[in-house]
């Protein structure tokens, strides 16, 4: 039941803001289910698959999908994916994890403010 | 579309999903900000986010799973239950003026930063001697 109403939370903001839907499932899972962190990160992104999927779909049916862009950025990701699940495993990441944080409100204030 | 922008295109791509493999972040977050750098619109670079994610979740959750992080039947029942979700949200975001999403977008990477030092302080004191 829990599960669900996580899956639930995270379609709404994947469809919502274009993401995964892992910012919503991952502390989640870790606050509802107590799975540990790289056990929820990992799960999520299975979920995530799943719940992207069906929100292409749905956009697509809205005409918004720009396949092209979506294939330029997507393939080269998906090998910088795999560099990035190995590199998790091996570093520690709270240092970088605070350099990406401040990268991320940067954009935001970008977008806020352009 | 000039060759220096498919050339910069190709760049962000790879440097998203270094930085999503490595945070756990599906990468729609960078994505779509990407997306709008390069010309589209707030919900036509939210779409399309979605399914640039999808070769980038695969190739993490593969990954993942040999490492046997992956818990499948859980990722299933979330995965499942979230279909019903996107149909809400897909509706609300076509519903909201796109500077209006826009703005929600940037309240939402502000959310994600501050949850990543959050998960980064609650992780440290747990395990003080893992890697």
């Amino acid at each position: 039941m829990r599960l669900v109403a996580i899956g639930l939370a995270a379609g709404v903001f994947s469809a919502l803001f274009g993401v995964g839907g892992g910012i919503a499932a991952v502390p989640l899972l870790i606050l509802l289910t107590h799975l540990p962190e790289r056990v929820a990160t990992a799960t999520s992104l299975g979920a995530i698959g799943i719940t992207a999927f069906a929100g292409v779909i749905a956009y697509a049916a809205r005409g918004e999908v720009d396949v092209g862009y979506a294939a330029l950025v997507g393939l080269p990701a998906a090998a910088g994916a795999l560099m990035g699940t190995s590199l998790q495993q091996r570093i520690t990441t709270s240092m970088l994890t605070y350099g990406f944080a401040l990268l991320l409100t940067g954009v935001g204030v970008r977008l806020l403010w352009p | 579309m000039s060759a220096s922008t498919i050339a910069l295109a190709l760049a962000l791509g790879l440097a998203t999903g270094v930085l999503s493999g490595l945070f756990g972040v599906g990468g729609g977050i960078l994505f779509v900000p990407i997306l709008l750098a390069l010309g589209l619109g707030q919900l036509e670079a939210q779409a399309t986010s979605l399914l640039a994610i999808l070769p980038t979740v695969a190739a993490g959750a593969w990954n993942q799973r040999r490492y046997g992080n992956l818990r499948v039947r859980t990722a299933l029942i979330v995965g499942l239950a979230s279909v019903v979700g996107v149909e809400i949200g897909a509706r609300i975001a076509t519903a909201l003026p796109e500077d209006t999403l826009r703005r929600l977008f940037a309240v939402l990477l502000f959310a994600v930063a501050a949850q990543l030092v959050w998960r980064t302080v609650r992780a440290r004191p747990r395990y003080p001697d893992s890697p």
